[in-house]
């Protein structure tokens, strides 16, 4: 019997034939903590009795969250952050170095990784044939001190996608689609495993798109092949060595398989507080947008800022929207500045945050009002999460946001297209 | 044995509905942060929970984030265990390496209030109120064996390694 993606990773990682239901011990590649989540991560390690990291090579930390810092005990956690890093030797990414996921796609993770981080998000390197979940404090603090984790095969769900999207249709209405349908508990310790002719059409920032949202249908993880695609972008991150193909076996056992038309998909919005609240945009016409935020690890991409930028050059934003873009990395900051996208935006009424997870999680730059409306780009809707439980969030596309921005109320793409 | 009382809580609490990121500024500072306990699904919570008392909730209780402040605000307001028809699958994992008790079985009719019986050896939760009893699914042998040890930090401080 053939081998799942997450099988085969998890086989390699443990020394052992892994198959689903399996409890593995596994190496790990790369572990990392955040700027919210790190502090404990310390503490937990320090609390465990660890002097040293098993890795400090493989051990990452990352001031994203709340960049620059908004208040004083914040900065005191950056501080622990960095003496942490100076006494232990692992590497620290500062405030304003971008959203820990886009560097650790850019930078560091490869196919057949084992990566473990202390922030759900983890699994966007799932795109790049990484085996890569989300932890709390204590386990990585445990990962950080052994190098090593627990954890139980998963199931995987088979998810074939074949065609190609339609004009005006992204990655991010696909993955909402798919959260939709499942529900946001459809994947469960399950992994989603993606497939099919369709991959072909999709860029690697899709697939980071669709991995990065993985876990909004409770998955523990979502794998992409490794294939001609990914080795081009690690060609164009500088790091060609870094790529080794990685398919599943043609005779591998799923718990199920979704097959999905491509160009079926329509633009599509998660309405206030479910993630799996899916409605498409057209059905939401009218609905009245305060602010629009473009950004975070889902669609904060060089990719994401260009369909953004072609939607508002030489146009102006709706007067009663505020309209916030949090590109996810200083390498797609440049880009975008060359590219000319960052003066067409600022013509269209943007305000450009510093890169970091920005609005997304209620923490500072971009908190909404009572009753306010947002329209964000971000994976998360639920109550209270852009920082007040009286506000209400929609998740969408890049160019559903656009749209947006330009009309005051939520607006399929496509109309303007 | 453990016996406490219900306080009901419905679907998809999320980790912001426990601790919402806008209390980030409060992480290092644990006492305080606890005050917020599930203040977004339920304000009159924190004041309402009481050691030994239990959560009983619906599916996919603790969806989202990573953040292990989410069962420990849980831990720190006493709470002895948490009932759901279903967790979110890093929460849970989080849960039980703080030592917090997380049972998955069917919960709906258990109502806020109903005083409760956890028998851990023989699987069943016992409703006094109702004069009704049902059954929980088994943990994984690992889980167990870290919350015999009171969660992940003593377990490792104790064998140095993970024993499966």
């Amino acid at each position: 019997m053939g081998k799942t993606l997450a099988e085969k990773i998890l086989s390699q990682k443990s020394g052992s034939d892994a198959r689903s239901g399996d409890i593995v011990i596994a190496r790990i590649d790369l572990v990392f903590a955040q700027d919210t989540t790190g502090p404990l991560t310390v503490r937990q390690f320090q609390a465990c009795g660890f002097k040293r990291l098993a890795n400090p090579e493989k051990t990452t930390l990352f001031l994203d969250h709340a960049t620059p810092s908004p208040n004083r005990s914040v900065s005191n956690d950056h501080m622990l952050l960095h003496q942490f890093a100076q006494e232990t030797g692992c590497l620290i990414y500062d405030v304003g170095d971008g959203i820990c996921h886009q560097i650790v796609a850019e930078s560091l993770a490869k196919p057949e990784d084992v990566i473990v981080g202390a922030d759900s998000h983890t699994v966007t390197a799932g795109a790049l044939g990484a085996f890569a979940t989300g932890m709390g404090s204590s386990d990585v603090a445990i990962a950080f001190g052994l190098g090593k984790t627990w954890l139980r095969v998963p199931e995987s769900i088979r998810i074939v996608v074949s065609g190609k999207l339609s004009k005006g249709v992204g990655a991010k209405d696909l993955i909402l689609h798919l959260i939709g349908n499942i529900g946001a508990d459809g994947a469960t310790y399950k992994a989603l495993e993606f497939s099919g002719d369709g991959l072909a059409n999709m860029s690697m920032s899709d697939r980071f798109t669709i991995a990065n949202m993985a876990v909004e249908a409770g998955a523990k993880v979502g794998l992409f092949p490794a294939d001609s695609t990914t080795q081009n972008y690690l060609r164009s991150q500088g790091r060609g060595d870094h790529y080794q193909p990685l398919f599943a076996d043609g005779d591998a056992s799923y718990e199920r398989t979704i097959n999905i038309a491509l160009a079926a998909i329509e633009p599509t919005v998660a309405k206030p507080h479910n993630v799996d609240n899916i409605a498409p945009a057209r059905e939401l016409k009218g609905t009245k947008i305060q602010q629009v935020f473009i950004g975070t690890c889902t669609n904060g991409r060089l990719e994401d800022i260009a369909i953004v930028a072609s939607l508002l050059k030489g146009k102006r934003r709706h007067p009663e929207t505020r309209l916030i873009v949090a590109p996810a990395s200083p390498q797609v900051l440049l880009a975008a500045i060359r590219a000319g996208y960052i003066k067409t935006l600022v013509e269209a009424g943007a305000i450009i945050l510093p890169p970091g997870c920005g609005a997304c999680l209620g923490l500072h730059l971009g908190v909404l009002g009572d009753g306010e409306s947002c329209l964000s780009t971000a994976n998360r809707n639920f109550k209270g999460r852009m920082g007040n439980p009286e506000a209400f969030i929609y998740l969408g596309s890049p160019a559903t946001a656009a749209t947006t921005a330009l009309t005051g109320e939520i607006t399929d793409p496509r109309e303007v297209m | 044995m453990l016996k406490g009382r219900a306080l009901k809580l419905g679907d998809s609490i999320s980790t912001d509905h426990i601790i919402s990121g806008r209390l980030a500024h409060l992480r290092s500072n644990l006492p305080e942060l606890a005050k917020h306990v599930l203040e977004d699904a339920d304000p009159t919570f924190a004041s309402r929970v009481k050691p030994g008392d239990f959560i009983v909730a619906g599916n996919n209780f603790g969806l989202g984030s990573s953040r292990e402040h989410a069962p420990l605000v849980i831990k720190m307001a006493g709470v002895r265990a948490i009932l759901a028809k279903s967790v979110a699958r890093i929460f849970f994992r989080n849960a039980i390496n703080l030592g917090l008790l997380v049972l998955i079985c069917d919960t709906d009719n258990i109502d806020d209030g109903d005083e409760l019986e956890i028998d851990l050896g023989q699987g069943v939760v016992k409703d006094i109120t109702k004069a009704s009893q049902l059954t929980f699914s088994k943990l994984p042998e690992v889980m167990l064996r870290i919350l015999d040890e009171g969660g992940l930090i003593p377990y490792i401080q104790k064998y140095g390694d993970f024993r499966l």
